[in-house]
């Protein structure tokens, strides 16, 4: 157990609480820094795979795990990112800006979703998304003349001035850039009023309000926020990917999207991290099952749907906390040892209140 | 009447009348969401993989055991009351007490699970459902109507009578009731609350069964046909989420507007007609058309 | 000066009047309590003064605003905090970040600050974090400080409550039932309390309250409510022994 003193105020409004953490951190970065000078270039793809989940987990967590906006439909705004990235880069728009314009359209079309999502909450918020992303996607599919309808679209090489970023090693860099900025963002985001709304909102509506908590302005720049996000995340997909087809953000990426906040560990930014490498590993996981499978089981079509269902279920019954939840658990044990109590962690269960009125 | 007029009255006629069957499928499933929210207060977003899945076992007992015909619905519809009630007891049970998020995305993992297995036994291949009354029809001057269409509309009918006579009238659709409104005061009046959940996931999926065994011979059997469900949803908020009547209705103007979409709007429409409008029915009447419950406030 | 008044005001749920033609006015620097037995309507009058419900007919008048079009989240920035009976604090948060939450009304960054956490955010922060300090101090929360509401005992949250509410810096707070869930000492304290609140913080109190000590040893003046109805206003005594309160107890 660590205890901090506090002298002054400043001391909790850091980012890092104490030197541990500092330490910690930076080594991390380091040896994040350190990877392109000894891994192979298909490692630092699949790493720079990760850092674009972990931005969309970071977006989707900020509505999901702090607002408690459930959204089915975040792969829409993956989409919207990534078409209006390879768009501009194709109407010859520098990267950085057209980067930029898809994060604001992003943004925008989060705000427009905001409106009839105000209305509605929980369940009816979570179709509603749904619907939206539906829609997004038949629109992507007919929009021929921008999206080039189901024959896709090819999208342009990155490059600022003369420097390419498609090389592996680039891209990482790249990715690597923009997750940490997404991280700090986020980070500041979470210590400032907006984050405290934020968690006010999915905490108690009534008392947010009763606090001078604008609900529908906190929701929305919610949407905003997040959309925003994950709109980044679309446009470096998008380089991943090289290709984009209306059904590469179909409602399997969006319930992937969720899987990742929900095992990662709803309401915190760890729990995006962890989600995201959850996510980048599991098809190599998935690629290795499937060589060591019988025949007949190798061949399920919905094979891979079908165990990140089985994720899903067993990780909400087992561990509603996700891989953070976990973590910490693991943690208080060493930490707490040999006086560690199972109940401390106990689960608190509320009973079915309704939320109606006959 | 003009010759033309008379055309398009057909035409009209015909659209109606496929809409209407369609709806009555989007109904069906919608009144199963509807039966589990209003008992348990969770959505179970696994309905329209359960109705792939009874569609599945039909054909099974059907054209694979060589069941005869009725025995076959029976056994199919059976079979998935059984799994409704497993489904509740090993993956709804354990979720008592958590938020009502974690068990829609619960129900989200079992329709992955379900549409991999029946990849898995039946395979990806579309199948056909063998029914006595496949592709025959009455033509009535010119305006054809499959038995299949009357069939689904009659068994909506059917059950939608049954499952009102049941929560008006039997004590164990009051309890189903009074269960869904305070499950711990329901506790303390000696209702079963685990015994009300686990009947309430059989009713619903046996519905889901009937569902898809009314909609098998129009169209094919594939792990797919469960994403219908998605539409179903829409169906359900847009009649008022909690009324079983207005999950009728809602699966019918979706339906008819699906049907109507297709042929007098641009490619496209016709798939996003139910979402456009969900969506217009949130921004209008945000609690759908036949509104039984309305929200607390605190 | 009158700090709060309500004029004839009414509301019915569904043919039901919770609320019926209930007039009073407050003063500032009043301690003022609602008693009443259960159904009287008293949080539904709460409910309406912080607009969570809309008034049928009648009007609420707020240090000399007329509170009719302002929606629920404008009242805690003209200067009304309030508690709730049951405790609506944000349970997964720490009591200092619920604390914090109350200063939101007077949060002046904007987006940008935020994103970026400039200058005028951390100063702002600084600036909450002393004001929530100081409101802990005031109502001994110390020790709980870094503590998440879920693993705190009830007598505790309905102090951190009035704290959040306290750290709003308000001209007015409601209380609703402020010594439910406490022992006999926590409500001894309270009665402290709620003198240091009027005397130190200079702010007017609503309370909704059963024990008749706390009501007797803390307000200024008690209104008798039931059935929506207003049936006396006066000194603790006084109402106590009005043969209408009578009645409506004992039925």
């Amino acid at each position: 157990m660590r205890f901090i003193r506090k002298t002054n105020y400043h001391q909790d409004i850091q980012i890092f609480k104490h030197d541990g953490q500092i330490f910690w951190y930076t080594c991390l970065m380091l040896i994040l820094l350190s990877f392109p000078f000894f891994l192979s270039d298909f490692y630092l793809g699949e790493l720079a795979l990760i850092f674009i989940y972990a931005i969309a987990g970071i977006g989707l967590m900020l509505l999901t795990g702090y607002t408690g906006l459930v959204s089915l439909g975040h792969a829409a705004f993956l989409g919207i990112g990534a078409y209006t990235h390879s768009y501009f880069l194709g109407l010859g728009i520098p990267f950085v800006f057209s980067l930029s314009i898809s994060v604001l359209f992003s943004s925008l079309i989060g705000t427009l979703l905001a409106i009839p999502a105000l209305r509605v909450t929980g369940i009816y918020l979570a179709v509603a998304t749904l619907a939206f992303s539906i829609i997004v996607e038949q629109i992507l599919s007919h929009w021929v003349s921008v999206t080039g309808g189901y024959r896709g679209m090819l999208v342009p090489d990155p490059s600022i001035g003369n420097l390419s970023l498609k090389p592996n090693t680039t891209f990482y860099f790249v990715c690597l850039i923009f997750v940490s900025s997404s991280v700090l963002i986020s980070l500041n985001i979470l210590r400032s009023p907006l984050g405290r709304a934020m968690t006010a909102v999915r905490d108690s509506e009534i008392s947010a309000q009763s606090m001078g908590i604008n609900l529908a302005r906190t929701k929305t720049i919610a949407f905003a926020i997040s959309a925003g996000f994950t709109g980044l995340a679309g446009g470096l997909l998008a380089h991943k990917i090289g290709y984009l087809a209306p059904d590469s953000f179909n409602l399997l990426i969006s319930i992937q999207l969720l899987l990742m906040v929900v095992v990662g560990g709803l309401g915190s930014l760890h729990g995006a991290i962890y989600g995201a490498i959850f996510i980048g590993f599991l098809p190599q996981a998935l690629a290795l099952l499937r060589d060591n499978l019988p025949e007949k089981f190798a061949q399920i079509p919905g094979l891979e749907p079908g165990i990140f269902g089985l994720i899903l279920v067993a990780v909400l019954i087992y561990e509603p906390l996700g891989i953070y939840g976990r973590w910490l658990k693991i943690r208080s044990f060493f930490e707490e040892f040999p006086l560690y109590r199972r109940s401390t962690h106990k689960r608190q269960r509320n009973f079915l209140k309704t939320e109606r009125l006959r | 009447m003009s010759f033309l007029a008379l055309e398009v009255l057909l035409e009209l006629t015909q659209l109606l009348i496929s809409g209407v069957s369609q709806g009555c499928v989007y109904g069906l499933i919608a009144s199963g969401f509807v039966l589990i929210y209003k008992a348990t207060e969770m959505v179970n977003f696994a309905q329209g993989d359960l109705m792939m899945f009874g569609a599945f076992l039909a054909y099974a007992f059907i054209s694979i055991f060589n069941f005869p015909f009725a025995l076959g619905l029976v056994a199919a519809v059976l079979a998935m009351a059984g799994i409704g009630a497993l489904i509740e007891r090993f993956a709804i049970r354990p979720m008592i007490g958590e938020p009502h998020f974690s068990v829609l995305m619960i129900t989200i993992g079992l329709g992955f699970i379900f549409r991999a297995l029946a990849g898995f036994i039946w395979g990806s291949e579309p199948k056909s459902l063998e029914t006595p009354y496949a592709g025959k029809f009455f033509d009535f001057d010119g305006l054809i109507i499959g038995i299949e269409n009357i069939v689904i509309v009659l068994g909506t009918l059917a059950l939608c009578s049954a499952l009102a006579f049941f929560f008006k009238t039997t004590s164990l659709g009051k309890a189903m009731q009074a269960a869904s409104q305070n499950q711990l005061a329901a506790m303390y009046v000696g209702i079963s609350v685990k015994k009300i959940n686990s009947i309430t996931w059989a009713i619903a999926a046996a519905i889901s069964a009937v569902a898809g065994i009314l909609i098998a011979p129009v169209s094919l059997i594939d792990p797919q046909i469960g994403f219908i469900g998605v539409k179903a949803f829409a169906a359900a908020i847009v009649g008022g989420f909690g009324s079983l009547p207005g999950a009728i209705i809602g699966g019918l103007i979706i339906g008819i507007g699906e049907q109507f979409a297709g042929l007098y709007l641009p490619p496209g429409f016709s798939e996003v007609t139910a979402y456009a409008i969900l969506l217009t029915m949130l921004l209008i009447r945000p609690h759908g058309i036949l509104t039984s419950v309305q929200i607390k406030k605190m | 000066m009158t700090i709060l008044e309500l004029k004839n005001a009414s509301v019915s749920f569904g043919g039901v009047k919770a609320i019926e033609n209930v007039s009073f006015s407050m003063e500032e620097g009043e301690v003022l309590s609602i008693v009443g037995p259960n159904g009287a309507g008293k949080t539904t009058l709460f409910n309406l003064i912080s607009k969570i419900y809309d008034l049928d007919s009648g009007s609420i008048i707020f240090d000399d605003i007329e509170l009719i079009s302002t929606p629920p989240h404008e009242i805690a920035k003209l200067g009304i905090a309030r508690t709730f009976q049951n405790t609506e604090l944000f349970e997964h948060e720490s009591v200092l970040n619920n604390l914090l939450i109350g200063s939101h009304v007077h949060a002046k960054t904007n987006l940008l600050h935020e994103l970026f956490f400039l200058r005028k955010a951390r100063d702002q922060e600084l600036i909450f974090r002393k004001n929530a300090e100081n409101i802990i101090d005031l109502l001994d929360l110390q020790s709980y400080r870094n503590t998440k509401i879920v693993s705190l005992p009830f007598g505790i949250r309905k102090l951190v409550e009035i704290g959040r509410a306290l750290c709003l810096e308000p001209k007015l707070v409601l209380l609703d039932e402020p010594s439910s869930g406490l022992n006999p000492e926590e409500t001894e304290d309270l009665v402290f309390q709620i003198e240091d609140i009027k005397e130190e913080l200079a702010i007017s109190i609503l309370m909704i309250e059963h024990d008749m000590n706390l009501v007797s040893k803390a307000s200024d003046r008690v209104i008798a409510l039931a059935d929506g109805k207003v049936l006396t206003i006066g000194k603790s005594q006084e109402v106590q022994e009005h043969p209408e309160v009578i009645k409506a107890y004992l039925g």
